[in-house]
C-alpha cells in the first residue's frame, strides 16, 4: 500500500481535505444554499463541525468501515456533507439519481447492498419503503427534509439534525473512533461508488479511488488554473461523476464554494444571483437558453431588436477571437468594447454567465451556433470529453484552442490510443478501480496494462492533436453498399436545429438512412402562437402539415450538409416521422442522462420503422405510455411518413 | 355515533378535539329568499370538514356566515366556547380565521411575495410613524413576519415565482397563492371556498396534497367547500350535505354517500 502512494504529497482522502481546508480556509464560504429566500452559508469551519457531527451520529447507529450508504436527493449542502460524513467513517458512498423510479432504485441498493439511505425528503423516503422488503441488507434510513414524515413509523427511520444531535452529545466517547477510522484510509481506499446510467443493459458500479478523485481534481484545477476564491452552482445529478468531482473532488482540492439552488425551478434565477465563476452544463441547457433569448428578442420592440442583430453578428465576427486573444483591428474592438456595454454585458448578467472563467460543456456534442454564440459574448466555453470510468477527465480544451467540432487534446497525465476499428482507449491515474461485483464487464473495458476501452469511435486530427469523436463505436456500422453509417453524427445535425428535439436515425445494414423525430415544444409552439396556429397538444402540433414542412426542410439541408462529407455521404435521411411523443427517460426510451437507447427504440417502434422502409405513406400505432407516479396508459396516434430529398451527386460518390 | 362532547378518531389515526365553532339553528334570508333554512353542525378542532350540495344550495352563504362576512337573522354562531357577536371582518381575521375565495381576490399588481405578506397583517403591531422610520422595531418585525412568509412559500413550493406579479400568474397556481395568504395568517380555522375549482387532474392532486399536509403539519381546522365529489370524499372527515338552503345530510363521508336523501339531491328524483 506504502510502495503505491509513494511521491504523492497531502492529504490523501477526501476527509484529510477538508480538515485541511477547514484550518486553512477556515473562515471562507464552503458551501451556500439559498433556502427561505435567503441564501445561508456554511464555513469551511462549520462544515467541517456539521460533518463531523453526522459521521459521529453515523458510528452512533452502527455505520461500520466497507458499508454503501445510498444517498438520494436533489443538490443540498447537507447531502454533500452526507457522502463525506460516509467517507470519514470508512463507508462508501453511493449517489443516486434522484428521478430514478423504485425499481431502477431497487436493483442499486440491491447490487451495492447498501445498509444506511440518506434521503433527501418523503419522496425519496416513500421509493426506498416501497421496495425495502427486497433489500435485505437495508437498515437505516436518515431523511433531510422532515416534512409529511412526523407520522411515519421511526424504527429505521431517523431525522438528520437528530442523528447530528445524537453525534455532537456523543463527541468526546466516539470522537477516537472516527479519527482512527480515518486514520486508515489511503489514498486506495474507494472514495465513492458511481452507477453507470446505462445505454445498454444494468447499471453497473464504478468504483473509484481516492487517488483516482484526487489526482484528478488536482491536475483539472491546475489545467484551468481554478482558485480558492471561484464558485460553482451545483444542479446537476449528485449521482452524475461530473458533479461529484466538481462539487466535491474540486471544491475540496481548491477550496472554492459550492452552490445550491433552491429547488429546481429557481435554478436560472439563483445563477444570475451567484454568478458563477466556473460552469458546467450539457448542451441542452445552453441551448434552451439561447432559445429563450431568441424568443423573448422576437418579442422586443423593433430598435431593440435591430440594436440586438447589429451587435450579434459584429460580436460573431470577432468575439471568438477577442477571447482567444488574437490580435483585433483597434476599431472592431472598440465597437466590441460599445457591444459589452449595451448588448452583450446586460445579456450575460441575465443569462447569469457575467463572471465565468472557465465554463465547459460535455457529454453530447454541441451545435456550432451555440457554441459561438456564447463564445463571442466573451463567456469562454469549452468542451471536454470524458466518462465516469476516466473519473470525467480524457481530454479537454484548453485556453485559445477551442473549436466546436474537436473535444480538445489529452488532459494532463492521460495518454490516448486510436485501435484499428477507430475506438478510443485511454489510460491515467484517473482510471477506475473496477466495476463492483462485476470482474467480467472490468476485464473487458479495462486491459492488464491499464487501457480502458471508451466505446466511442474517433480519430486525432493531425496537425493540432485534437481529439474529434464520430459516434458511439458499437452504434457505427455499415450501410447496405458497404458505406459508413454514423447514426450520432447525423442525428447531431439533426438537434442542432432548435425545432428538433430529439432524432434517432436508422439504416445499420439496410440501402437507406430513415429517422424518427421529435419536435422542441418551446421552440415550435412559439412559433405556432406567431402564426395563429391553434393546438391543443404535443401529439396535434407535432403533425401539423407546416410544421411536417419545416421538419421536411431542416432534414433536407441536413442532408446536403452530409453530402459534403465523403465518408459518410451515405446517412442522408431519406424518410422521416415526427413521433407522437417525447421519447422519456421514464419509458425507458433515454437514459437518465438523456441518451438515447437505440436497441430499447428500435424493439418498442418496431412497427413505424417497418412502415419507414415499405414504402407507406402513414403508421397507424399504439404506444404505451408510463407516467412520472409509475402509472401506465398509451397514445394512439396516425404517423405521416415524409420523403425527403436526397443529394443525388452524393450516392454516386458514395457507390464509387 | 359521534361523540358530542369529547373528540373522535380518524380512520387514519388522527385525533380530532372537541368543537371549535357551533352553528345553532341559524337561519339566513335575503330580502324574501331563505338562503340556509334552520341549519346546525359543528367543526371540531383539527378536522377537516366539507360543505357540499348541489349548486344553489347555500354553500357559500354558509361559509360566509361561517366567516362572520354574513349575520344570520335567527340562530347563533359559537365559536371557542362564547356566542359570537356581529364582527368586523378584521376584528374576525384577529380571531384567528382566515379564507380564501372562490374568484381568487389577490393583488394582482403585487408579487406574490408581497401578496402572502399582507396576510401577516393582523400580526404586526408597530404603527405608522414607527413604520415610517423603520429601523429599529418595525424593522425587527419586518423580518421575523418575512421570515414566516417565506416558510410558507416554501411549504406550497412556490420559491420559484416569489417575486413575480400574481397577474402573470397561471389560473392554479394564483390559487396556492391565496392558500399561501390564508396561511400566512396562521389561522386556527382555514375556510376554502372551491379551492379546486377549475383545474385540471394534476393541479387538484397537488392542492388536495397541500389542503392534507397544512392539516396535518400545522394541525389547521379547515372547513371547505367543494364541488368535486372525489377530492371531498377523499379529503374531509366529516361532510355537511346541503339542498336548497336545507342540511340533508351530516357523517362521515361512507355515511353521506350511502344516504338516501344525498343521493337523491344529486341525482334527482322521479316524479311518479
Amino acid at each position: 500500500m506504502n510502495t503505491q502512494s509513494e511521491g504523492v504529497e497531502g492529504p490523501q482522502s477526501i476527509p484529510a481535505l477538508l480538515h485541511r481546508n477547514a484550518s486553512e480556509f477556515a473562515d471562507a464560504p464552503a458551501y451556500r444554499e439559498k433556502e427561505y429566500g435567503i441564501w445561508q452559508s456554511w464555513s469551511w469551519r462549520e462544515t467541517l463541525e456539521e460533518v463531523e457531527a453526522l459521521a459521529l451520529g453515523l458510528v452512533d447507529l452502527g455505520a461500520r468501515e466497507g458499508d454503501f450508504v445510498a444517498v438520494i436527493g436533489r443538490n443540498r449542502p447537507r447531502l454533500y456533507w452526507a457522502m463525506i460524513a460516509a467517507e470519514m467513517v470508512g463507508a462508501v458512498p453511493v449517489p443516486l439519481y434522484q428521478d430514478a423510479v423504485a425499481e431502477e432504485m431497487a436493483y442499486v441498493l440491491n447490487h451495492c447492498g447498501a445498509r444506511f439511505v440518506i434521503a433527501g425528503d418523503q419522496e425519496q423516503v416513500d421509493k426506498v419503503i416501497e421496495i425495502q422488503e427486497q433489500l435485505p441488507e437495508f437498515e437505516q434510513m436518515i431523511y433531510l427534509d422532515p416534512r409529511g414524515l412526523r407520522k411515519y413509523d421511526h424504527a429505521r427511520l431517523h431525522q438528520y439534525s437528530h442523528v447530528q444531535d445524537v453525534g455532537r452529545a456523543k463527541r468526546d466517547e466516539l470522537t477516537p473512533e472516527i479519527t482512527a477510522r480515518q486514520a486508515r484510509l489511503t489514498y486506495d481506499s474507494t472514495c465513492v461508488m458511481l452507477y453507470t446510467s446505462g445505454t445498454t443493459g444494468k447499471p453497473k458500479g464504478v468504483v473509484l479511488s481516492n487517488r483516482n478523485v484526487i489526482e484528478t481534481s488536482r491536475s483539472s484545477s491546475e489545467f484551468d488554473d481554478l482558485r480558492q476564491t471561484d464558485s460553482v452552482l451545483a444542479y446537476l445529478p449528485m449521482a452524475w461523476v461530473g458533479d461529484f468531482i466538481f462539487s466535491v473532488g474540486q471544491a475540496m482540492w481548491t477550496g472554492f464554494c459550492t452552490n445550491c439552488p433552491e429547488s429546481a425551478e429557481t435554478m436560472h434565477t439563483d445563477l444570475r444571483e451567484i454568478g458563477p465563476t466556473y460552469y458546467f452544463a450539457p448542451p441542452r441547457v445552453f441551448e434552451t437558453q439561447l432559445t429563450n433569448v431568441m424568443i423573448r428578442m422576437e418579442d422586443a420592440g423593433r430598435f431593440k431588436k435591430w440594436l440586438f442583430d447589429r451587435c450579434m453578428a459584429h460580436a460573431r465576427k470577432v468575439g471568438p477571437a477577442i477571447l482567444d486573444g488574437r490580435r483585433v483591428n483597434q476599431w472592431d474592438r472598440f465597437k466590441y468594447n460599445l457591444g459589452e456595454i449595451l448588448i452583450y454585458g446586460p445579456l450575460k448578467n441575465t443569462l447569469g454567465f457575467s463572471r465565468i472563467r472557465v465554463g465547459y460543456t460535455a457529454g453530447e456534442a454541441i451545435g456550432p451556433e451555440i457554441f459561438d454564440f456564447y463564445r463571442s459574448l466573451g463567456i469562454n466555453l469549452k468542451q471536454l470529453y470524458g466518462q465516469t470510468e476516466a473519473t470525467v477527465f480524457i481530454t479537454a480544451q484548453p485556453d485559445g484552442e477551442v473549436r466546436s467540432d474537436t473535444v480538445g487534446v489529452s488532459c494532463p497525465g492521460v495518454e490516448l490510443k486510436i485501435a484499428e476499428n477507430g475506438e478510443v482507449f485511454y489510460r491515467s491515474p484517473g482510471v477506475f478501480v473496477e466495476y463492483y461485483k462485476n470482474p467480467e464487464s472490468t476485464a473487458d473495458t479495462k486491459d492488464a496494462e491499464g487501457w480502458v476501452a471508451t466505446g466511442d469511435a474517433g480519430f486525432i486530427e493531425e496537425g493540432s492533436g485534437h481529439l474529434r469523436i464520430i459516434d458511439r463505436a458499437k452504434d457505427v456500422g455499415q450501410m447496405a453498399d458497404g458505406s459508413l453509417f454514423a447514426p450520432k453524427y447525423v442525428e447531431n445535425k439533426l438537434k442542432f436545429f432548435p425545432n428538433i428535439l430529439e432524432a434517432v436515425v436508422f439504416g445499420n445494414g439496410r440501402d437507406a438512412c430513415t429517422s424518427f423525430i421529435n419536435i422542441d415544444l418551446t421552440a415550435v409552439g412559439n412559433w405556432a402562437e406567431r402564426n395563429n396556429i391553434g393546438y391543443a397538444s404535443y401529439q396535434e402540433l407535432a403533425r401539423h402539415p407546416q410544421v411536417m414542412d419545416t421538419i421536411q426542410a431542416h432534414v433536407e439541408e441536413v442532408n446536403a450538409s452530409v453530402a459534403e462529407d465523403d465518408m459518410l455521404s451515405g446517412c442522408q435521411v431519406h424518410r422521416f416521422v415526427v413521433l407522437h411523443k417525447e421519447l422519456d427517460a421514464d419509458d425507458g426510451e433515454l437514459t437518465r442522462t438523456r441518451k438515447v437507447r437505440r436497441r430499447i427504440i428500435e424493439e418498442k417502434y418496431a412497427d413505424i420503422i417497418a412502415a419507414l422502409y415499405d414504402g407507406s405513406k402513414s403508421v397507424s400505432t399504439t404506444t404505451e405510455v408510463t407516467y412520472e407516479d409509475g402509472r401506465k396508459g398509451s397514445i394512439s396516434a396516425t404517423l405521416e411518413v415524409r420523403d425527403a430529398a436526397v443529394q443525388v451527386v452524393s450516392r454516386k460518390m458514395a457507390a464509387e | 355515533m359521534l361523540d358530542q362532547t369529547e373528540g373522535y378518531t380518524t380512520a387514519d389515526g388522527r385525533k380530532i378535539g372537541g368543537v371549535v365553532m357551533e352553528m345553532k339553528n341559524i337561519t339566513l334570508r335575503f330580502g324574501g329568499v331563505e338562503a340556509i333554512k334552520d341549519i346546525s353542525f359543528d367543526i371540531r378542532e383539527g378536522e377537516i370538514r366539507a360543505i357540499i350540495g348541489p349548486n344553489g344550495a347555500g354553500k357559500s352563504s354558509m361559509l360566509n356566515v361561517i366567516s362572520g362576512f354574513y349575520v344570520p337573522q335567527d340562530g347563533e354562531v359559537w365559536y371557542k366556547g362564547s356566542r359570537r357577536p356581529p364582527m368586523k371582518p378584521y376584528e374576525i381575521a384577529r380571531q384567528g380565521i382566515a379564507r380564501t375565495f372562490q374568484n381568487i381576490a389577490l393583488f394582482e399588481g403585487m408579487s406574490v411575495l408581497d401578496n402572502v405578506m399582507t396576510g401577516r397583517l393582523t400580526h404586526m403591531h408597530t404603527g405608522i410613524w414607527r413604520q415610517a422610520i423603520w429601523r429599529g422595531k418595525a424593522e425587527a418585525e419586518e423580518t421575523a413576519n418575512r421570515e414566516v412568509a417565506e416558510k410558507i412559500i416554501d411549504f406550497l413550493e412556490i420559491q420559484a415565482i416569489r417575486k413575480t406579479p400574481v397577474a402573470r400568474l397561471p389560473y392554479g397556481l394564483k390559487k396556492r397563492v391565496e392558500l399561501a395568504r390564508a396561511l400566512a395568517a396562521e389561522p386556527s380555522l382555514l375556510l376554502l371556498d372551491e379551492p379546486m375549482a377549475g383545474m385540471n387532474v394534476e393541479e387538484k392532486e397537488d392542492m388536495s396534497r397541500f389542503v392534507l399536509d397544512v392539516n396535518d403539519e400545522f394541525g389547521t381546522t379547515i372547513a371547505l367547500i367543494e364541488h368535486d365529489m372525489g377530492v371531498v370524499m377523499d379529503l374531509s372527515d366529516r361532510v355537511v350535505v346541503m339542498d336548497y338552503g336545507k342540511k340533508i345530510g351530516d357523517g362521515t363521508p361512507d355515511e353521506v354517500r350511502n344516504n338516501q336523501d344525498v343521493i337523491d339531491a344529486y341525482l334527482g328524483v322521479a316524479h311518479d
